[in-house]
Order: structure tokens, then C-alpha cells, then sequence
């Protein structure tokens, strides 16, 4: 341990901790712009500068690790001085349209400006009018408004390992833009928003579609529209922050009733499909799993069958098409879990509910900025027909619809989904969180494959933040290992892995893999509430668990309304029927389409 | 056969582009033509310093110093001198245009002062001769080095020669190594970093063209003392003629064993690559210069942790400046006493400089620590040009302040000029008149950083340009004199808040100019004044009837043209069209053209 003073204040830090670090230990807030607990420190804004006693240099405190006996001044009057000109040529650099931006009373240089009480700019404007970039559809990069923090390039680089943008020119051209100047589009952008939701100001956003959605709600007349909504298991233990309320508490049932007032016709939850994927996915799992039983794990290995990789993270599908298209077999054909839920609502509940497909409206609630793409990946997402999803929108953008609404979501009435799209298990519900789909497939498998209920259906080796886990179960006789990994930059490791022993006629590590894109899973989503860290992370996980906890059946299998999907339409997993509507596929995609 | 003359002739770029590789040829074809080209020797060495007079040669034994030679002149010398053993005397270097005496070299004050380690082979041997590096102890020291020393003697002569940084910091070397040495990693890399980038600067060119062994001797024995068998030499793509020189030193080397697996039968082998700068004045900060060399954007990154610990690729790295390299195998050999005993008590040894800007002697020169700016500027220098006001002199380039009058008799150390507002680093001094208009140097200075600000941190980004946008407002007559005030804020915020030396010395030369020189500031803004005529926005030319005799010269000069009237008759400049390039000025015999 090492002891230092911030502002006199007595502190024992671990070594190599940074004078931020030590500071918030002893409750001294430092002013930061560009630093974020989730990066290693890029250290460009010059804000969080501290002085040390006896030194007459400043120093960033975000970087600077602390040694043995220094003593900190955090705040005095130079300090402030120093910072507020920082500000202040921070601003003189950044349009003055704060009332029209995204990031409107949620922008950390908003917030910066406030508290150092900037009342006046002293310098003259040099704004550079740079052209808007909104070809991915999921997010829209706006150079006018950044502020060069590095942020996002650090996220897509060392955190994502997507490589999509860097910086382009020098100096005060300085800019934010994929390599070669292509567009975001073009680029190998896998479109999972985390740039976004590190952004501290409006310079990459969500490409709101609210507007889309209130259309459709608003219809009357011969236009109206039946109007569906499904919400994804991670939106209910993150909307809450966007209202004000703790990390982690968990909205299920407040949000159906908001959708209710808002006008849709029919609330689903994602949870339920969820189930149906665990059955598609998992019974595709079993076949891959009994053929190597017979050839052999590296028989398996080299023809590709083994292991399988999930597939619900459409930010994963694209790296996966873009960067191990070789391992294109590998992957799970089920849909995910938004999909498979919009196909099912423009065939099975539309036949139902005596609704014509054409006329329905299906909205999904993601935590995603991906799934605005998946919506119209392939042909595959238009099985039943129809665009299956019309419109994804992320959990902000549902903040925001509901605020419009006026709609008081903390003291709002609980109420139940529809039916029988609704109701859903504990397996359903974990999808949510990193591990979460590799656990409730387990659940299953084990039913399955031995024709016996699991006692004890918590995996909690497979749970939680370590960038990469991995876990062995023995499942009739056989040990099943398996994998998981989430946040981008974590799979290279594990995939790499299984290509080496591919390549050298081995036994694949794992026989189950499961990747999701962001940190913590969905609850990490790049369209979650902004200031997500490990610890708003590890809240809404462990909500995320507690909701499985407190549901009725724990495994996709027990549902009796996945029960009854099967039995009166789709037959059995996997059926010729099941393919057509749950299944989908995959290929090499160019990394730059120029 | 022992030949009768040496004809040194100047191969630094300097007189190279005033056709000194044209004199060099010449004097071989005319030694042939006249049948002796077995009686003299032609080399081509480095810089002789004193820029000022080039094209030089010098003939040895005779040490006669021909000064602004040009290819013609080749004839006269070869028939002259080689044949007839007698001095041109027409081309010998005399004090000013019209004295008639010839200096001797021993005798020309620009040469008094100096004092030379570093430039110890430049103007003496041929830098493309590894034999003649060798005849003056060259790979000596290295010798030494891998048989007699064990690393930490080396470190410790190091550290007891009290050697710092040349590169401008003024790190101490000794120290810088012991910590590399003390790091265990299986590689570890020794960078000499040649990104010479200051505007005037060019001391490490010049030491690189004139002796690029000494550099690699040192960069060896560098990797001997810390453990490393790879060096890189970082050398901006701009220095060609320094970059073929490198790379034949590395050839010769390598081909006599002195480079390369085992060297000179040891067990320590040394490898040295070239890597070329695209000239970015922020890759001449380590962790940007090493970014560089990884093949990344040149984008500084905090320290700690500092290269020595983890550098290159990760790697325990040690990265110093040419200069400093060339010190070490003269410390080697010559011992660390000698080197301490020459220098200030904290500084130590001596420091070259680019002497330029309005001077009577331009050049490059190398004095020993505590010299005083005086001695330079009018000893060595020889005063400022045209018998004009000095102003002052502004040392470390865009990251350097402007020392004046007052202060010169202040001895050079690396603490006296940080306390005179000013630095060291790397060597660039620029010497100012009354003809220099302080606003607008300060505007050139900015204009140099906001061009090659990185970008990455926001105080040099913004800063460097809002003060650069303020400067060119005042120049411009359109100053207000909060303005002042914003400049003062700005340069502390930068100088405080930036990430590296680059931002954080950006603001330098505007605060020294606006500490010494405000009235003049003032003047711009309140008077729209510019009393050195050098802010065109601010002069205005006319022609005074009175003394105009309507000869038509002002008018024939005028690239406009905007300057009419009668034969004979005062003529008349249309102040609407002027553009203010000042050639009327110049032109006019009767001094009737009027600047206000």
C-alpha cells in the first residue's frame, strides 16, 4: 500500500493507483472530461490537473500514479482558474445549440460548464463544420460537436477491438472518423454503440427513431396500425436510470403498463423468445453435441460443427462476418431472441389474433444500437413476409418516448405482457446479462439430454464481469466445456484459441461458446442510460438475477406457453417449419465496403 | 606517397546547396588537368560552423581558410596553392569586406570562444571514411567499453561526468541509463533521436553530416552499459545528405566488425536500423517520437511511465538526443574529471548552437556551459548585422523565450535560462534587431505550433490557435487591450494544462515578448503602431514631395503597380492599392518614400 495526502487528507492506495483514484478515496471530487473509468487513460483534456506539493509542475490526475509521501492540492484558486480557461477554450470549439442536442442536461461538458460557472466566453468561436455521418442507421457521428476526448476511440480500438475509427489530421483538424476517411457505414463499425454510450457530449448518438414509432402509434383510419412491442431483458433493470431511480431496480411491470398508455396494442416480452431461442438453439446444440459424441470432439473441431457460438448479439454476428468468417459453421442458425419474437407476431399471435400481418406495427425496446440493423440484416429477418421487426429502438429512446407521454413511470400502476407472447421463465430473463444465455441453455441441455430436472439450475461460473470465463458441466456422462465472453476485445483470446486447435487437427478447448458484444452482456448495451461502470454494471446484473429468481419456471423448456407454441404451430424445435421462421444465416462481409 | 596538400572542402548541407559539391569536383578535375592530383588530397568533410562565410575550404598545412569559394575559384586554387605553394590571397577571410589584412585562422573570433567535443571530427575528417574517424581514436572508446568496463562503470562514468540531456530537457544521462539497466527485460532498445525540428536549428544535422560514427560508437556503448542489442535512429525524412551518411557509417562499420554479431570478437553484438520522421515537430517528444517508430499516429502518451522503464513496444527504452551521443565517447576515453571540470556547476561540458537570424557570423558553434549570451552574440557572432540595435535574442526555438539586453551577461546553464523565461533546448538561437517586430514574431512562433500541435490534448489544440488568432488580431491594428489579458490566460493554461513540452511551451516566446516588450504590444493596439514596420496592416507608404526628384525607380520597382506621376514631377503611391511589400522603400535613393 502507499500513503499519500489529497488536500491533507491522509489516503492508503494500492500501488500503482492514480491520483484520481486516490482522491475519490478520500471523498475529493477531481473535475474530469475525457477520462472514463472503463478506458485507460488518454489524458488529452487537461481538466483533472492537481498540483503536488513541492513540485512546481501540474500534473493529470487521471494518469499519474501516486508515490509514497506526496501530498495533493486538488482545488485552489489557480487550479480553478487553470480549468475554467480549459473549459472555457474547450467551448469556444463546441456549437452553442445545447437546447437542440441529444445529450441536452445529460453532457458531461454541460455539466462541466455549470459547475465552474461559465457565464461569459472569452474566446472567440472556431467551429469547422464537418458533415454528419449516419450511414450505419444504428448510430450518427457528429464531428461539429466532439470535443477529441478519445473516448470512443479508445472503446473501438483497445475495449471493442473493431478498429472503425481513429483519428484523422492534425492539430485543430483534428477529427474522429473511420481510416481513409470512409463513412462509419463503409467501415468495419460493428454498430454496438459503446462509442455512443461513452460519448460525454452529442458527438455520437443513437439515431433516434421515436418519431417512427409515434407515427405508427398515431394512425387513424384506414392507415392505422396494430401496434406490437416487445422489451428485452436487459431494458427493465437500466430504463429506471434515465427516471431518476438507483442502478439495478428492475421496471418489468411499470413498462407494460407505459407501453399500455402509450398506445400499443399488444406488450411481449423478449424474455418469452428468449425460451423459444434456449429450445431452437439448444436442440441445435444437442444434434452438433451427439454427432461429435460419435466422431469425436476434433472430427467436430475441424469440420466446424463444434464448438458452437451463440448468436443473439447482432454487434457479434457482424465482427464474427467481418473478422472469423471462417468460423461461419460454428455459428448458431437460431435468431435472436428480437427476431425470433418478430416473426412469431406477424405469423403465429397474427393468426391468433385475426389481425392482418400487413397491418401490424412491431416495435422492439433493445439495449442496443445493433438491433436497429438486425431489423433488416438478410432476408431471413422478412420470414413471415413483412419486415419482421418494423422499428428498434433503444432503452434512451423509450425514456425519452415515455417523458413525451408525460407519462409518471416511478408511481405507475404493474400490470402483466399479452398473452401467450408474454409470459416467460427465469431462463428468458437472464439473457440479459454475460453468461446469461450460455446458462439457461445449460438448464435446458441437461433436461434434455438425461430426461431429468436440474435441482440446482444456477451456473455461477459463467456469471459475472471476468472478461472471459469458462466452465466444465457433466451432462449424462460427459463433460461439456464451455466458454463465455463479452466486451469485443475478449474474443479474440477464445476464438483464436479454437482456430489454433482446428488448424492443428486437435479437440476444440470448448464445445460452447457464448459472446456478447458489450461489457456485462446487454446490461451493458451501447443504448442503456448513459455512466454505465462495473458498479452500475454489477447492479443491474445482479437485478437481472434476482428477476429469475422470483419467476415461476427457471428453464425455456418448463414454459407451457413455449409448450403450447409448438404444439399448435410450430411443432417441434427445429421442425422444417421452425427454420423457416426462427433460423437464419451468415457470410463473409469486407471489413470496408469501398 | 605522403601527399603535400590537404584541400578540405565544407560537405554540410549549408554549403552544399551553394554548390559546394560542385567546388569539390572541380578542384579534382583541375588537380588532374594541372598533372598534381598526386600531390594534394581533396576530402570532403562536415561542417565547419561558420555558415555565415560559406562555401568554405581550407587547405592544411597552410591552414589557409578560403571563405565564400565558388566551382571557378578551383583553377586558381590548385594552380596557387598546390602548384606554387602560395595562398589565393583574394579568397582568405579578412573581418569585413573592406579590410585588407588576412585573419589567420587560429585568429578569426568567431573561432576564439568555441570549444569543441561534440563538433570534436566535424571540418576535420571525411565523414564517409571510417579510417579517418578511426586516426582520431574513433571506436576507441567503444573498445574500452566491451573489454576493460563492465556496464556499470560505464554508468558510473556516465553519471560522475555529470552529461545531461542536449535535447532541451537536460535529463542527466548516467541516471537515465542506470534506470534502463535496472529494469530486467529479455530486449531493450537505444533510440538516438534526430528529429531536429526548431525553426534555425540545425546543430544535429550538422553532427550527423560531419561525423555519424561518433553517434553509433555511442549508441553502442549505450547498449553496453544498459544491455541492449538494437538501436534506432530516428531521423526526420528532410536530411537527406545526413541519412546517406548514417547509412554508409552503418555499412563500414558493419563490414570491419565494428557493428553487427560479436563485435571486435566480444560477446556483445548491436544492430542499428534508420527509421525516417514524415517531419512532425511533435515526434521530437519521446513517447510521440516512439509511437512513430512503432508505426503509429506520433501522439505523445503520459509519463510515467517513463520509456527507460517502458518504451519501445513496451520495452525498457533509452532515448537520447544526437548531441548528447556525440559527448560519449569522448567521456569514455578522455574520462569523466575532464568532462566535469569543463561547464557550470550543474551543467556540465559544453553546448552547440545554431547561431542565426541578425548576425554578423552566422553559423554553428559549440561553446562551453557558462559562456554568457554576450560572448556569443558579439564576440563569436560578431555583433548584429548592419551596425543596427540589438533587441534580443530568443534561445530553444518555438519553445524558448526572448532573452534581452539586461540579461545577456547571464552565463548559459540549463537553470539560467529557464530562469530568464527562457530554455535551452535543443540549441536554436535566433538573435533579433530593432527591425523585429515583437507581435510579429510572436505570431511566428504560434503560427509554427499551431501547425504542428498534434491535436491530441486540448489546451496546445485550442490554445495554440485562439492564441495565434489573437496575435494576428493585434498585428492586424484590431487589438483591444483585454486582449493582453487573454493571451496571459491562455499561455498560462497551456503552459500549466498540456500534455507534453510541445503545448507546454507553446505560449513561451509570447509571454517573454509580452513580459519585456508590452508597450510595444500596446502600441499596436492603441496606436496601430508597429514601430518596426514588420506588421504590414499597420505601415503605410507614401512618398514625400518634397525630397521625390520623379526619377521613376520606386514606380519600375512596384510589383503592382500602384506608384504614379510625371518624369521629373513627385510621384504619388495609391496607399488603397499598396500592398506593402516595402519595395519602393528600398528602391528609393533620397529616402523620399515614407513609412508611418
Amino acid at each position: 500500500m502507499i500513503n499519500c495526502k489529497v488536500n491533507g487528507i491522509a489516503v492508503q492506495v494500492a500501488e500503482g493507483a492514480t491520483v484520481l483514484e486516490a482522491a475519490k478515496k478520500a471523498h475529493v471530487k477531481i473535475p474530469t472530461l475525457c477520462y472514463n473509468p472503463d478506458l485507460s487513460p488518454w489524458a488529452a483534456c487537461g481538466i483533472c490537473v492537481v498540483k503536488v506539493e513541492g513540485g512546481n509542475k501540474m500534473l493529470r490526475s487521471c494518469c499519474t500514479p501516486v508515490m509514497e509521501g506526496q501530498s495533493f492540492i486538488t482545488n485552489d484558486a489557480e487550479l480553478v482558474e487553470i480549468r475554467k480557461t480549459v473549459i472555457e477554450l474547450i467551448l469556444s470549439t463546441h456549437p452553442d445549440d445545447c437546447l437542440a442536442c441529444p445529450r441536452n442536461q445529460d453532457c458531461e461538458l454541460q455539466t462541466l460548464a455549470q459547475e465552474f460557472g461559465i457565464r461569459e466566453q472569452s474566446f472567440p468561436k472556431r467551429l469547422k463544420d464537418l458533415p454528419l455521418d449516419d450511414t450505419t442507421g444504428s448510430i450518427i457521428l457528429n464531428p461539429e460537436k466532439c470535443v477529441r476526448c478519445g473516448r470512443c476511440v479508445t472503446v473501438c480500438q483497445q475495449m471493442q477491438n473493431v478498429w472503425a475509427i481513429e483519428f484523422l489530421g492534425r492539430g485543430e483538424s483534428t477529427r474522429i472518423a473511420p481510416a481513409a476517411d470512409v463513412k462509419l457505414g463503409e467501415s468495419p463499425c460493428i454498430r454496438c454503440g459503446q462509442c455512443s454510450a461513452h460519448c460525454p457530449v452529442g458527438a455520437i448518438y443513437e439515431n433516434d427513431q421515436t418519431r417512427e414509432v409515434w407515427n405508427a402509434l398515431m394512425k387513424t383510419g384506414p392507415e392505422a396500425k396494430t401496434c406490437v412491442v416487445q422489451i428485452a431483458p436487459a431494458v427493465r433493470v437500466a430504463l429506471g436510470e434515465a427516471f431518476g431511480l438507483p442502478p439495478g431496480t428492475d421496471l418489468t411491470k411499470k413498462i407494460y403498463t407505459a407501453l399500455r398508455r402509450m398506445g400499443f396494442d399488444a406488450i411481449f416480452d423478449t424474455n418469452f423468445s428468449a425460451d423459444l431461442t434456449i429450445m431452437e438453439e439448444g436442440t441445435e446444440f444437442l444434434k452438433r453435441l451427439t454427432g461429435a459424441f460419435k466422431t469425436g470432439l476434433s472430427l467436430a473441431t475441424k469440420n466446424k460443427s463444434l464448438p458452437l457460438i451463440t448468436s443473439c448479439c447482432p454487434a457479434w454476428v457482424d465482427y464474427m462476418e467481418k473478422y472469423y468468417p471462417d468460423m461461419v459453421p460454428n455459428f448458431s442458425t437460431a435468431k435472436s431472441p428480437q427476431q425470433m419474437m418478430g416473426a412469431m407476431i406477424k405469423t403465429y399471435w397474427a393468426g391468433k389474433a385475426s389481425v392482418d400481418p400487413a397491418k401490424i406495427f412491431s416495435v422492439s425496446v433493445m439495449p442496443c444500437t445493433a438491433k436497429k440493423f438486425e431489423t433488416h440484416r438478410d432476408q431471413t429477418m422478412y420470414s413471415s413476409g413483412y419486415q419482421d421487426v418494423d422499428v428498434s429502438i433503444t432503452t434512451r429512446e423509450l425514456a425519452r418516448m415515455i417523458k413525451q407521454a408525460g407519462i409518471d413511470l416511478v408511481n405507475l400502476p404493474e400490470s402483466e405482457p399479452d398473452s401467450p407472447l408474454g409470459p416467460y421463465t427465469g431462463a428468458g430473463a437472464i439473457f440479459g446479462a454475460t453468461g446469461g444465455v450460455m446458462e439457461a441453455a445449460l438448464r435446458t441441455a441437461y433436461a434434455l439430454v438425461t430426461g431429468e430436472e436440474l435441482k440446482f439450475v444456477e451456473f455461477t461460473a459463467v456469471r459475472g464481469l471476468q472478461g472471459i470465463k469458462e466452465a466444465s458441466v457433466h451432462i449424462g456422462g460427459h463433460e461439456i466445456r464451455v466458454a463465455v465472453a463479452h466486451q469485443m476485445g475478449n474474443i479474440q483470446e477464445v476464438l483464436d484459441q479454437v482456430r489454433a486447435a482446428r488448424d492443428a487437427g486437435k479437440d476444440s478447448p470448448w464445445h460452447f461458446i457464448e459472446v456478447m458484444a458489450c461489457r456485462g452482456g446487454c446490461i451493458g448495451g451501447g443504448g442503456q442510460p448513459y455512466g454505465a461502470t462495473d458498479e452500475i454494471r454489477t447492479k443491474r446484473i445482479r437485478a437481472i438475477y434476482d428477476h429469475d429468481e422470483g419467476t415461476e419456471y427457471r428453464c425455456s423448456h418448463q414454459n407451457p406457453y413455449i409448450k403450447k407454441v409448438y404444439e399448435e404451430f410450430l411443432e417441434t424445435p427445429g421442425s422444417p417449419k421452425a427454420h423457416q421462421l426462427l433460423h437464419t444465416h451468415y457470410e463473409e462481409r469486407p471489413l470496408f465496403l469501398k | 606517397m605522403a601527399k603535400k596538400n590537404f584541400i578540405l572542402v565544407c560537405g554540410g548541407t549549408g554549403c552544399e546547396s551553394a554548390k559546394g559539391d560542385e567546388i569539390y569536383r572541380n578542384l579534382i578535375k583541375e588537380a588532374e588537368l594541372q598533372g598534381v592530383k598526386d600531390d594534394v588530397q581533396i576530402v570532403k568533410t562536415g561542417c565547419f560552423g561558420f555558415c555565415e562565410q560559406g562555401p568554405i575550404v581550407k587547405v592544411l598545412p597552410t591552414d589557409s581558410f578560403y571563405v565564400q569559394v565558388k566551382p571557378a575559384d578551383a583553377k586558381e586554387i590548385i594552380a596557387e596553392q598546390v602548384i606554387k605553394g602560395r595562398e589565393v590571397q583574394r579568397l582568405l577571410y579578412k573581418k569585413d569586406k573592406k579590410a585588407q589584412d588576412n585573419v589567420k585562422v587560429q585568429d578569426i573570433e568567431f573561432y576564439q570562444k568555441q570549444f569543441r567535443i561534440v563538433l570534436r571530427n566535424c571540418g576535420v575528417i571525411n565523414p564517409e571514411n571510417i579510417e579517418e574517424y578511426i586516426a582520431r581514436d574513433g571506436y576507441m572508446a567503444l573498445e574500452k567499453c566491451l573489454f576493460e568496463l563492465k556496464p556499470q562503470q560505464i554508468i558510473d562514468i556516465m553519471k560522475a561526468s555529470g552529461l545531461r540531456g542536449r535535447g532541451g530537457a537536460g535529463f542527466p544521462t548516467g541516471l537515465k541509463w542506470e534506470t534502463a539497466a535496472k529494469v530486467k527485460s529479455d530486449v531493450k532498445y537505444i533510440v538516438c533521436n534526430a528529429d531536429e525540428g526548431d525553426p534555425g536549428a540545425y546543430m544535429d544535422r550538422s553532427t550527423i553530416e560531419g561525423d555519424p560514427h561518433s553517434i553509433l560508437e555511442a549508441m553502442m556503448i549505450a547498449g553496453r552499459a544498459v544491455g541492449s542489442n538494437k538501436g534506432y535512429i530516428y531521423i526526420r525524412a528532410e536530411y537527406p545528405l545526413a541519412i546517406e551518411r548514417l547509412k554508409v557509417a552503418i555499412e563500414q562499420a558493419k563490414a570491419m566488425g565494428l557493428m553487427g554479431e560479436n563485435i571486435l570478437g566480444s560477446d556483445f553484438s548491436f544492430d542499428v536500423e534508420i527509421r525516417l520522421g514524415a517531419g512532425a515537430f511533435v515526434c521530437g517528444e519521446e513517447t510521440a517520437l516512439l509511437k512513430s517508430i512503432e508505426g503509429n499516429r506520433g501522439m505523445p502518451i503520459p509519463k510515467p511511465p517513463f520509456p527507460a522503464i517502458k518504451g519501445l513496444w513496451g520495452k525498457p527504452t533509452i532515448i537520447n538526443n544526437v548531441e548528447t551521443l556525440a559527448n560519449i565517447p569522448v567521456i569514455i576515453t578522455k574520462g569523466a574529471e575532464w568532462f566535469a571540470s569543463i561547464g557550470t556547476e550543474k551543467s556540465k561540458g559544453t553546448k552547440v548552437f545554431a547561431l542565426t537570424g541578425k548576425i554578423n557570423n552566422s553559423g554553428l558553434i559549440e561553446v562551453p556551459m557558462g559562456t554568457t549570451l554576450r560572448e556569443i552574440i558579439f564576440d563569436i557572432g560578431g555583433g548584429i548585422r548592419g551596425g543596427k540595435k540589438f533587441k534580443g535574442v530568443q534561445t530553444g526555438g518555438p519553445s524558448g523565450g526572448i532573452i534581452v539586453e539586461k540579461d545577456l551577461d547571464t552565463p548559459i546553464s540549463y537553470e539560467s535560462l529557464v530562469a530568464l523565461g527562457s530554455m535551452m533546448g535543443s540549441g536554436g538561437m535566433i538573435v533579433m534587431d530593432e527591425d523585429d517586430c515583437v507581435v510579429d514574431v510572436s505570431k511566428f512562433y504560434m503560427e509554427f505550433c499551431v501547425d504542428e500541435s498534434c491535436g491530441k490534448c486540448a489546451p496546445c489544440r485550442i490554445g495554440t490557435n485562439q492564441m495565434h488568432a489573437i496575435l494576428d488580431k493585434i498585428s492586424k491594428g484590431k487589438g483591444e487591450e483585454a486582449d493582453l489579458d487573454r493571451l496571459e490566460r491562455i499561455g498560462k493554461a497551456m503552459t500549466k494544462a498540456s500534455l507534453c513540452m510541445l503545448g507546454g511551451s507553446a505560449a513561451n516566446p509570447t509571454m517573454g515578448t509580452l513580459r519585456h516588450f508590452r508597450d510595444e504590444y500596446l502600441e499596436h493596439i492603441r496606436d496601430h503602431k508597429c514601430r518596426a514596420g514588420k506588421c504590414k496592416d499597420l505601415v503605410v507608404y507614401s512618398i514625400d514631395p518634397e525630397k521625390c526628384i520623379g526619377c521613376g525607380l520606386c514606380a519600375r520597382k512596384c510589383p503592382v503597380p500602384c506608384i504614379t506621376g510625371e518624369k521629373k514631377q513627385p510621384h504619388v503611391i495609391d496607399a488603397l492599392r499598396c500592398i506593402k511589400c516595402g519595395e519602393c522603400f528600398k528602391a528609393c535613393k533620397f529616402g523620399a518614400v515614407l513609412v508611418r
